[in-house]
Parts: C-alpha cells; sequence; structure tokens
C-alpha cells in the first residue's frame, strides 16, 4: 500500500531537563523586527490535452493523498434563456440526481461510501462539477462523475422535486433581512431583464421542463467550452491515462461566445427602504456600478478597497464597529466578473441608529477619495500581498486559484508576479481608483428595517429621493406550493 | 533565570499503514505551565499561532452570561504595550489574519501569518496573556460590549428561529448547569458586566497554566521553542483553575414547547442530553446522525425530504461537549404540513433503529466520510479548522495532542449493534425536549402536547 504523508518512524523520548535561555525580559517597548517574507514556491503548472481536445489543468501535490478534480465549463446564469431565469443553476444542480441510468439515491450512496464529495453547480458565467476525494478512491470516484459529467439523465420526478425545493427557499428567503437586501440591490442596480440582477420567480420555477434542461445541457457542455483542472497527489502521465479513458469520448461543439449588455451607471441618489417590522437590526446596502476582473486597474481598487472595508482595520468597520458600536460588523466589497459588476458596501446595524449608521457609511465613503497616509496604504497592501500565500494551502483552494487564472486568462506567471505588483502600488492610483469608482452622490442606498422605527430619521439626512418598497415588490408574492 | 522544563519529546510521523493519520508534534511545557504545542509544515512560507485558554461560558457566574465571550473581544483592544487598535493593524501590515471564537468549554484564538512573521504574534498574544488588563479601561469594555450585543442582534434576534437554543438550553438542564445558558449570553447580563468583573476573569483563567499554544507551518521547531520561552516564559503563572463539578444531569419528562416567530414555515426540534466528548456512547450518537440525516440515503432525509416531501430539510447532529453532549434533530416543515406529522415520521424511524440495528453498509458508509474527512483535516495548518487548532483540542479533551488516530479508531471500532443500543440508552421518549416554532399565530403547526398532559 501507498504510504500516507511520512514515513519516518515515531519516536517518544520521554525527558526532563533544564536549561537557561532568557536572563532578562524581552523588550515589549516595540514589536519585533522581522526577516523578509519567503516566496512561495508552488509545484509548475502542468497542461495537456486528450485526444478529443479536452484542456487539463494539473498542479501535482503530494503532501496529503487527496484529489481534486473540477471540471469547469463556461456556462452560467448569463446564458439562462429569457422567462427562464435559474435555468443554467437547476440543470446543473439536477446533474447528480440521475445518470447512467442509476437513481439520485445510488449516485449519493457510491459517493458517500467512497468517502469522496460530488457537486455540480452554476455560477454566473461558469459552472463546475467539484470531485473531491481520497486518493485511494480516485478511480471509482472518477467513474462516478463523467457519468454525471456525460451520461446525466434529468428524471422528471427528481425535477418535480427540486422545483418544490426551490419554491421553498424562495418562500423562506421573505423571512432573511439579508438576503432580501441583496436581492434588491442586485435588481434595482442592475435592472430585473440584466443576468447579475434578475432572479428566478415563482411562475419561471414551476415552468421549467425536463426538456429545457435537456437541450440547455447539450448545447453547452462541450469539449471546447470546457477545462478540467487537478490538482493534488497525483502525477501527469497517470492522470492522463485515467482521463482519457473517462473523458476521452466527450464531444465537442458549437458554442458562441457569451456577450451581455453592459449595465447603466447611477446617475444620483435614491434610498429604498424595504420595511421589515420588528426587525432588531437594520440591513444596509449602498452601492453602484463598479468594474470588471480584467480592469487594468484590479490592483489599485483591491488595494483600495482593502483599506475602504475589505479588512478588520478597514474604514467602514473601525467607524462603525469599533469606535461606534453601531455593528457587529461593516465591509465593503467588489464583485469582480468579466462583465461589469457591482461595487458594494454593507452592514447590519441597531435599529435606533440606522440614521447616524448612514452618515457615518458616507463620511468613508468621502472620505477614501482623500489623499491617504503612508501607513494606510502600506498596512493595506501588505495585508493583500503577503497573506498570498495563505490561498494556496489545500488542493480544493488552488484549485480555486487555477479556475480564475483559466476563466480570465491571466498569464501563467501571474500567481508568482501577484504579490510585487500589489506591493508597487502607490498611493494616486488608490486615490484615483476612489474617485474613479466610489461616488457617494451616485449610488443606490437599500435598507431592510423597520419602517417605523427608521423612516424618519433617514429622511432627515436628505441622501436623496426616498422610495417604499414591500418585501413582495422585490421578492414577488409569497410561492404557492400545492400540497 | 528561566527554565524550560521539556516533559516530552515526541517526534513522531504518520506509519506506512493506511490506518495510521498523524500529526507529528513536539510538546513542551514552560515552567509557568504553559503547554506549547509545535508542528512543521513547510508546503507553503505561512505559519499559525493558535491558542486555547481552557475557559469557555460555562464557566461563568449567574448573572453574567456572555462573559467568556464578551472577554474574547476585549483580548483584541490592546494590552500593556500594544495600544488599542494596534493589535489587527499590525497584523495586518505584515499581512496576517486572525480571529478567536467561544465556546462552552474553552476560547481559543488564532494569527495566520506569513513565516516571516511568527515573532510579532508571539509578542502580541504574549503581550496580551500577560498585560492585558493594564491596558483595558472602562471604555473599551463597553465600546465591545456593544459590538457584542449587536453579534447579539444579527446573529440570534434578527435572524429567522434564532432564539432557538436558548429556549431549549434552559429546558434542558437545571439552571444552575453551566450549558443551561448560550454562549452569546442575554442582554441583561451583558450589560451588567464591570470592569472589575474583566480584571477578575483575566487573573483567574487567563494565566498561562491555564492555556495551551499551538504553533504549526513553516517553522523550526527548536528555534521556535525558544522564542516562545522569550516572549511568554515571564509570564507568572496563576493559580490552578478549580474543575468544573455540577451534578449529573438526566432529564426525565417530555417537555414539549411551542414559540412563534416572523417566520413563514414551521421549524421542529428534539433535544436530547447525551454523553459527553469522546466517552463512551459519543461516536455511537455521531454515527447515528450521520444514519438519520447525512446525505441523500440517510434515514429521515430519504423520508422526510426524498420521499415523503413533507419537509424542507433535516439535520441530525451530536453536538460533543467536555460535561454532556446534546442530540438534536431539526426539520422545517414545507408549506401545508404540521410538525406534528415531521415528528410522527421521525418518531417511527428512531423507533425502527431500536427494534432493529442499521444495516452495515449505513455504519460503514458513515465511516468511510469520517475516515476522509481527517486526511482533508491534514492539509491546513491555520484558521479555526487546521492542523494546530486540532492539536489543542485533542490535548484539551483527551490529554493527548495526538489523538486523531485513536478518534478514528473509535468510529471504525463500532458494530451495527452498537448503533442501536445507543438509541435505545439516549434517545428516550421521556427525557428531552420538543420545541416547535411556528408562525406567528399558527399555533395549529406545532407538536401537540399529549392528551393526558392537556
Amino acid at each position: 500500500m501507498r504510504k500516507i504523508i511520512f514515513n519516518s518512524i515515531k519516536i517518544i523520548a520521554v525527558s526532563a531537563f533544564c536549561f537557561s535561555l532568557y536572563a532578562q525580559s524581552p523588550d515589549r517597548t516595540k514589536p519585533p523586527q522581522l526577516p523578509a517574507p519567503q516566496k512561495l514556491n508552488l509545484p509548475a503548472i502542468q497542461q495537456f490535452s486528450l485526444s478529443n481536445g479536452l484542456n487539463v489543468v494539473l498542479m501535482e501535490k503530494h503532501e496529503v493523498p487527496l484529489i481534486q478534480l473540477n471540471v469547469i465549463t463556461k456556462m452560467g446564469s448569463v446564458n439562462d434563456p429569457e422567462n427562464k431565469t435559474g435555468l443554467a443553476g437547476l440543470t446543473m444542480n439536477m446533474l447528480t440526481e440521475g445518470a447512467a441510468g442509476k437513481t439520485s439515491l445510488e449516485i449519493a450512496d457510491a459517493i458517500d461510501f467512497l468517502g469522496a464529495r460530488i457537486s455540480a453547480n452554476a455560477g454566473a458565467h461558469s459552472s463546475g462539477i467539484y470531485l473531491h476525494t481520497p486518493l485511494s478512491k480516485f478511480d471509482e470516484a472518477l467513474k462516478i462523475m463523467s457519468d454525471i459529467l456525460l451520461r446525466p439523465d434529468f428524471p422528471q420526478k427528481e425535477l418535480d422535486r427540486k422545483k418544490k425545493d426551490r419554491l421553498t427557499s424562495l418562500m423562506q428567503m421573505h423571512d432573511q433581512p439579508t438576503a432580501i437586501a441583496t436581492a434588491a440591490f442586485n435588481k434595482i442596480l442592475f435592472g430585473k431583464e440584466h443576468p447579475y440582477g434578475r432572479m428566478a420567480s415563482e411562475n419561471e420555477i414551476k415552468g421549467f421542463s425536463v426538456e429545457d434542461l435537456k437541450s440547455f445541457y447539450k448545447k453547452y457542455s462541450t469539449v471546447n467550452n470546457s477545462f478540467v483542472i487537478v490538482v493534488g497527489d497525483i502525477k501527469k502521465e497517470e492522470l492522463k491515462k485515467k482521463l482519457e479513458t473517462v473523458l476521452g469520448k466527450w464531444q465537442k461543439g458549437d458554442v458562441k461566445e457569451t456577450k451581455i449588455k453592459e449595465p447603466a451607471q447611477v446617475t444620483n441618489r435614491i434610498v429604498y427602504l424595504i420595511d421589515k417590522p420588528g426587525a432588531a437590526q437594520s440591513v444596509i446596502n449602498i452601492g453602484r456600478i463598479g468594474t470588471s476582473r480584467l480592469t487594468p486597474d484590479y490592483n489599485s481598487v483591491v488595494v483600495m478597497n482593502t483599506l475602504l472595508g475589505g479588512s478588520f482595520t478597514s474604514r467602514l468597520n473601525q467607524n462603525l464597529r469599533e469606535k461606534h458600536g453601531y455593528t457587529y460588523g461593516a465591509s465593503s466589497r467588489f464583485m469582480f466578473r468579466p462583465s461589469l459588476g457591482s461595487f458594494i458596501a454593507a452592514s447590519s446595524v441597531q435599529t435606533d441608529v440606522t440614521d447616524k449608521a448612514l452618515t457615518e457609511f458616507f463620511n468613508e465613503l468621502n472620505g477614501i477619495r482623500e489623499p491617504l497616509t503612508d501607513a494606510d496604504l502600506n498596512r493595506a497592501k501588505k495585508l493583500v500581498a503577503l497573506s498570498y500565500p495563505g490561498n494556496f494551502q489545500s488542493v480544493s483552494e488552488i484549485a480555486e486559484q487555477l479556475e480564475e487564472m483559466f476563466l480570465y486568462k491571466l498569464p501563467s506567471n501571474y500567481f508568482g508576479e501577484f504579490v510585487s505588483k500589489i506591493l508597487n502600488v502607490n498611493g494616486n492610483e488608490v486615490t484615483g481608483a476612489a474617485k474613479k469608482y466610489i461616488v457617494p452622490d451616485q449610488m443606490i442606498v437599500v435598507v431592510v428595517g423597520d419602517k417605523a422605527k427608521i423612516e424618519q430619521g433617514i429622511k432627515n439626512l436628505n441622501l436623496g429621493e426616498l422610495k417604499n418598497l414591500s418585501i413582495e415588490d422585490v421578492l414577488g408574492k409569497v410561492p404557492q406550493l400545492s400540497k | 533565570m528561566r527554565k524550560i522544563l521539556v516533559l516530552l519529546i515526541t517526534l513522531c510521523s504518520v506509519l506506512s499503514a493506511q490506518s495510521q493519520i498523524k500529526i507529528p508534534y513536539t510538546r513542551h511545557v514552560l515552567s509557568n505551565g504553559l503547554n506549547v504545542l509545535l508542528h512543521e509544515d513547510h508546503s507553503t512560507p505561512t505559519v499559525t499561532v493558535n491558542t486555547w485558554f481552557h475557559v469557555g461560558s460555562g464557566y461563568e457566574k449567574p448573572g453574567r452570561t456572555g462573559f467568556a465571550h464578551l472577554f474574547e473581544h476585549l483580548m483584541f483592544m490592546g494590552s500593556g504595550h500594544v495600544a488599542e487598535g494596534e493589535f489587527d493593524k499590525l497584523l495586518e501590515a505584515a499581512g496576517a489574519e486572525n480571529n478567536g471564537s467561544t465556546t462552552e468549554d474553552r476560547t481559543n484564538y488564532y494569527e495566520d501569518l506569513p513565516s516571516n512573521a511568527l515573532e510579532l504574534a508571539l509578542y502580541l498574544d504574549s503581550d496580551r496573556m500577560g498585560f492585558l488588563v493594564d491596558a483595558m479601561t472602562p471604555q473599551s469594555v463597553d465600546a465591545q460590549r456593544a459590538v457584542v450585543k449587536n453579534e447579539r442582534r444579527q446573529s440570534y434576534e434578527n435572524r429567522p428561529y434564532g432564539l432557538s437554543e436558548e429556549t431549549i438550553l434552559k429546558n434542558l438542564y437545571p439552571l444552575t448547569h453551566p450549558y443551561s445558558w448560550p454562549v452569546i449570553g442575554s442582554m441583561t447580563d451583558l450589560s451588567a458586566a464591570t470592569y472589575d468583573d474583566v480584571v477578575e476573569f483575566f487573573k483567574t483563567y487567563y494565566v498561562p497554566n491555564n492555556a495551551s499554544i499551538s504553533i504549526a507551518g513553516d517553522i523550526n521547531s527548536q528555534e521556535t521553542l525558544k522564542l516562545v520561552e522569550k516572549w511568554f516564559g515571564g509570564i507568572p503563572a496563576g493559580k490552578p483553575v478549580e474543575p468544573q463539578n455540577p451534578a449529573a444531569v438526566r432529564l426525565n419528562e417530555e417537555k414539549i414547547l411551542v414559540m412563534e416567530d416572523r417566520v413563514q414555515l414551521p421549524r421542529l426540534y428534539m433535544t436530547w442530553i447525551t454523553p459527553p466528548r469522546f466517552t463512551p456512547g459519543d461516536a455511537e450518537l455521531d454515527v447515528l446522525a450521520n444514519i438519520l440525516s447525512g446525505g441523500k440515503n440517510s434515514r429521515l432525509y430519504q423520508k422526510l425530504v426524498y420521499e415523503l416531501q413533507i419537509a424542507q430539510d433535516v439535520r441530525a447532529s451530536q453536538g460533543s461537549s467536555k460535561l454532556s453532549s446534546l442530540f438534536q434533530i431539526v426539520s422545517t416543515a414545507r408549506a401545508g404540513h404540521t410538525l406534528e406529522e415531521l415528528k410522527n415520521v421521525i418518531q417511527q424511524e428512531i423507533d425502527k433503529i431500536k427494534n432493529e440495528a442499521p444495516k452495515q453498509r449505513e455504519l460503514q458508509r458513515t465511516v468511510n466520510q469520517y475516515e476522509a474527512s481527517f486526511l482533508d483535516a491534514l492539509e491546513k495548518p491555520g484558521g479555526f479548522g487546521g492542523k494546530a487548532n486540532q492539536l489543542n483540542e485533542y490535548f484539551y479533551y483527551t490529554g493527548n495532542p495526538d489523538y486523531a488516530n485513536e478518534d478514528l479508531s473509535r468510529y471504525k471500532a463500532l458494530s451495527v449493534n452498537d448503533i442501536q443500543t445507543a438509541a435505545q440508552i439516549y434517545l428516550r421518549d421521556n427525557g428531552r425536549v420538543i420545541l416547535s416554532i411556528v408562525p406567528k399565530g399558527k399555533t395549529d403547526l406545532a407538536v401537540q402536547p399529549k392528551a393526558e398532559d392537556k
């Protein structure tokens, strides 16, 4: 049998001995001087193709006998046809519900028995089937995964069950203030027709047919629209042979590049108040259209957001949480995608300080546009740069990094150069990014909270027009399930 | 002159046998009683410093619930030589991430750092272990009190079904039992906590002899031990902490409770008091929970969610702690179904296991999943779920940081009859709390009290 992890011998030495080290207390008046950080040395990124043209990316990692294998396909919610919002997600979720004549329960039993995990789901622009398995079970797990990928059955009975599950989740969203706020924010910002703004409605969920799923999957799940990422305890030649056997017959197809309409930028400031009577906190989402993952100033934007709301010591968190105690946490982020995504600043604040919290949000959104200190700049840069190696520890984390690299066609030296590129960002670039993307008087403000207690306070701030919405305006009526 | 007393050096590694899962480590005890656990993993240039204080909400005094967790927050507010706000600023400027968490049994803290920044974490952690109260003011206590109250609002009060735990605990345990209140505590008690409470708690529990520090990652163990001695060696030991000694608890009735909440769907909670972590019965109930609700083929999922489709979800768990554990089954009804229906199905499935042992495949499927999860646990040194934390966790609960293999062996040794027996002994119908949380005004959806109780 194969060795696991290490092969040295266990030695137990019980001993009691003393030696002296420090005669005096250490100097606590200043933090210790640190040596220079070590460079991250990753195993090589290897690439090869199968006989059918399927591209495979491999990073060998031999410390723990595990394999992560992701099949990524460029198909996501942006491909949902009109009036079929949610089709990509449902299609992917249905892959594990029956394949190659095996039932949903048989597939689950087989996977669970191996101690492996397989999931299939869709994002906005891409979908994945994700396999995580002990090396010793790789062959059997790979066989099941290939059935799911190449021979899904989409059984009617399982689709009906999934639809009930979806409708019930939609119903439960009516209870969840943060989910309501997110749905409202995206719908208002991108518009309810835009792929980043729309959400599957009750009628759309009820309308999906097996034929919808089958034809959608057939259209997009092709060799030339997909690639495979493998990270783990396996060598290239062995992997290639195994993949050729199970995936070598996967067919090519004709898939056109997906283009989506860029969303319109926010041009004024409107407050949307969604009533949630009795809420102990108000959920606040403030933002506008941000930028795309491939924007040339990506690194400046990342550093700027780290300082604004992307870290514990960020200005939003320090102000709203540490200084004022309004919240358990406040943060901001850019949703990076191939197309323009959102910038969003968010928090859940105590009901009776909703107006004060909004004021502090805008103080910080304005403040980030002003010149910054070297200390702030350096802290944000170093946090992003020096914590980077931490993203490459487990096989699934490394696979995630590789997925981003290949989806966005980042250069092959990207991982190696990231740290120095971040450390080279200067103050003007950070402030420039803030002035470009953080425009406080052109933002939407979504607040989900107890209207009776917070409306007047918000009005008094004169942030802009105030529009009242109901939860039903955002999510639709509570879905009705037939028994 | 300070001394390091090296009690035990274990150069242990994973053996070639396939079933051996080990984290090679060395253990040292400083003269002030601080336990130090070191593990080398050079796969990335990172290191994690993970500290456990052997105190949690189970050590709180009546009227001060939530204090251990409030104290956890205060540990980030600066210390004798570290100004308020500097703790996080220094760490972030070094590329580090950090956090802390509190349970009923313990409080833990970690810093995940680039390997060059190890000494910064030791400086900061030793300063707060040695000099926390030098920097503490009533204002800093108030500031974090406000944050913690908002944590309670966000994670409990403003969350659907968020007040279930509080209600279940106080009905399961006598009010004198340290597990009868939730870790987050009550708003009233959080308001009542004083600066003097902070000082006393620090001197009683945050002493080196009541802590263990585990360092894992790209380190040289010998040099790291010297650095730990440098920064922690001079912190004086405190008095030994009195062990908890609560009376054994046993619930001898079935309590049927109903709460209303602003929710769309009713949710059922069935809870039993079960044996403590790592004691006989604990592994059996862990496996039973998986047989009931782990994966599509588990009994409750298959019945309630997959076949009958009367529930949206179901989850069974054995929540294991030091003094006792909780076995819990939680399930949300679909629209048009009552919790009485759910309860009846759950009861049938429990009775079925009591009457007939589960199948060998169900047991093996569960054990295989556990075995794989032990491999996953070897991947990462840092964070709450990493190897450094695991060493500390096993050390606290079993006295042996290297307990992974014994832990896994507990599961491998089980027979299907053991699972059946555990269900018979511990899942008693007349010793449990059944809580229904229903939409406002819909108490007819709740589990109804038995006719003779009405």
